[in-house]
């Protein structure tokens, strides 16, 4: 692994980071960037490109009930990009102790917190999904109970296998012998040393977020319309989607060009390839 | 490996045993709950009280846990609210119609995938190795419902070559599975791939295949007979894991083109708060993904004694 700054330099850190920063701006410069509010019904069934009274264009054409997609898609951005960092770092939030604790102590706490990962992984990922969701109902706040659920416990045994391999290293046995306490010894001296894995982690996750964000949008469990969301808005194509194949392929391009952003991302910064 | 075999089914027995409880939990935690799902939201007070009485539901929860664990260990897995009829009468079938959609996408996969894996890792670095590389970002970064509206853009409206639904309301019909299948394939075989080449360069490097090299033997003959029989194992567990995202990606699949399968049984119980059916479907799929994984570790076992040793406590 080359160190950090050299990384940064590989293109696929370049073309990744420049995804995810494109869409990054169009979401904070939503209300500058959108032609047309993103829940005024103006005309059906528009294609892509077809003019609209007074000069303006509908870029990527209108749904079925008349909605810029363009505009949508623009303020789905800000949907997408708020909640799938909130719901991955609070996944983080959960899995970052947990792990630590069950890598560092082990014993007890290590199995009762393996065997509670081991339950949670044994669900097929979207049918925990779809039974957590299906029973506390979707909110915004419940999408990020049912990922922390779902995501936490990955999160767990890669922390814990990092913190078991630093656990032996010299420099932590120095750090007890200079009387710093367990907790000390997690927070200040393991963490530091296995954060360059998790950032690396942490980008692939985000992607596996928004996947998820998505994939629940298109099965009708996620955010409550009308307001935009990229997978719900391919959920609501559906019906219409081989008839107007541009109203679902436009948020499916948008969702994929963020999440191989975030790939890109994970892929250059974490570089193991030999 | 005996000790080591029972020691993993009773691992999967107490895992299985803890998500039942989850599982039913979440679903029956609250009997009135049950009772206005069951009878509807214009059912009377007094109409659910007697439904809770005679279905056992005013006995205390845990015995209500063990009579439910029973029934399922059994394969009554209660009544459909939406379909009126055993919910084992609706899933059997639904069941069998994935197991055929799995089955088709393995055939696929797994063949394409190795090989694929096989001639990257062979050849660290080459062009063909570079381009999988791309490839396999790419391809898992575009998930199953974006490449089912892609593909159906493309096969479906387009060229129209393809049926852009897989209901088989008219008997089987291959020409119905070819996107379900490639939409699945398409999301898994870069991953595998990948997994594939990390196996097989590993292996390509080991003292023990250049020592073959140098005793003079040619290097098809080293890959196929000498590297691959180890370079196989990884990607045997790792297509084993597989079966789980495979089972998600069931889902959306079966869901897009409305196939009749396990998937969309339970998006269409989750949806219709169809709670037996809910239940019903979670259990199967760990049951089917748990079962998956502790027959690959096995496989895995007995082709690398290694991992038969109870793991050291500090590493």
């Amino acid at each position: 692994m080359g160190p950090l700054p050299q990384r940064l330099r590989s293109p696929s850190v370049a073309i990744g980071g420049a995804l995810v920063a494109f869409w990054i701006i169009i979401a904070v410069a939503a209300p500058a960037v959108a032609p047309f509010p993103p829940n005024a019904t103006l005309q059906p069934f528009a294609l892509p490109g077809a003019e609209f009274a007074g000069g303006q264009r509908f870029w990527l054409g209108t749904d079925q009930i008349g909605r810029d997609i363009a505009s949508r898609l623009i303020w789905g951005a800000r949907t997408v990009l708020l909640w799938a960092p909130i719901a991955t770092l609070a996944a983080y939030a959960a899995g970052i102790p947990l792990g630590l604790l069950a890598g560092s102590r082990g014993g007890a706490i290590d199995a009762a917190v393996m065997f509670a990962t081991n339950v949670l992984l044994s669900f097929p990922v979207l049918v925990l999904y779809i039974l957590i969701i299906g029973t506390i109902g979707a909110s915004p706040l419940n999408l990020v109970i049912a990922v922390v659920f779902a995501g936490a416990p990955g999160i767990v045994r890669l922390v814990r296998a990092l913190a078991a391999r630093e656990r032996t290293r010299d420099y932590v046995a120095a750090a007890y012998t200079r009387g710093e306490g367990v907790l000390g010894v997690m927070v200040l001296e393991i963490l530091p040393n296995i954060a360059p894995t998790l950032i690396a982690d942490a980008c692939l996750r985000l992607g596996y977020v928004i996947v998820t964000l998505g994939v629940l949008g298109f099965l009708g469990l996620g955010l409550p319309p009308p307001d935009p969301d990229w997978g719900g808005m391919i959920n609501e194509a559906r019906p219409v989607a081989l008839a107007f194949p541009h109203i679902a392929v436009a948020p499916c391009l948008a969702l994929v060009s963020l999440v191989l952003g975030c790939n890109l991302l994970a892929d250059g910064l974490r570089d193991d390839r030999r | 490996m005996a000790l080591y075999a029972l020691r993993r089914l009773l691992g999967m027995i107490l895992v299985m045993l803890t998500v039942s409880l989850l599982v039913f939990a979440l679903v029956e935690a609250t009997p009135g709950t049950v009772a206005m799902r069951v009878l509807g939201p214009y059912a009377s007070e007094e109409q659910r009280q007697l439904w809770l009485a005679a279905n056992g539901y005013l006995e205390p929860a845990w015995s209500r846990y063990l009579h439910w664990l029973g029934r399922f260990a059994t394969g009554d897995f209660g009544a459909s609210i939406r379909y009126r009829a055993p919910v084992a009468d609706v899933l059997w079938p639904r069941l069998g119609n994935t197991a055929v959609l799995a089955l088709w996408t393995l055939v696929v996969l797994v063949p394409v995938s190795l090989v694929l894996g096989v001639l990257a890792g062979v050849r660290e670095g080459s062009p063909l190795d570079r381009l999988l590389s791309t490839a396999a970002i790419i391809t898992t970064s575009i998930p199953e419902f974006a490449s089912a509206v892609l593909l159906s853009a493309i096969f479906v409206f387009k060229l129209q070559l393809l049926p852009g639904t897989s209901a088989m309301t008219d008997g089987f019909d291959w020409r119905q599975l070819v996107l379900p299948v490639a939409v699945l394939v398409l999301y898994d075989v870069g991953y595998v791939a990948r997994m594939t080449r990390i196996s097989v360069a590993e292996v390509i490097a080991a003292p023990y295949v250049r020592a073959a090299r140098l005793r003079g033997l040619s290097w098809p003959r080293v890959i196929i007979f000498h590297a691959l029989r180890n370079a196989l194992i990884t990607p045997i567990t790792v297509l084993a894991v597989q079966v789980n995202w495979l089972l998600s990606g069931v889902i959306v699949v079966e869901v897009f083109f409305a196939y009749k399968g396990f998937g969309s049984l339970l998006w269409e119980a989750a949806l219709n708060q169809d709670i037996f059916v809910i239940q019903a479907c979670a259990m199967v799929a760990v049951v089917v993904t748990v079962a998956t994984q502790v027959a690959a570790d096995l496989a895995h076992a007995a082709l690398d004694p290694r991992l038969r040793a109870p793991a050291p406590a500090d590493r």
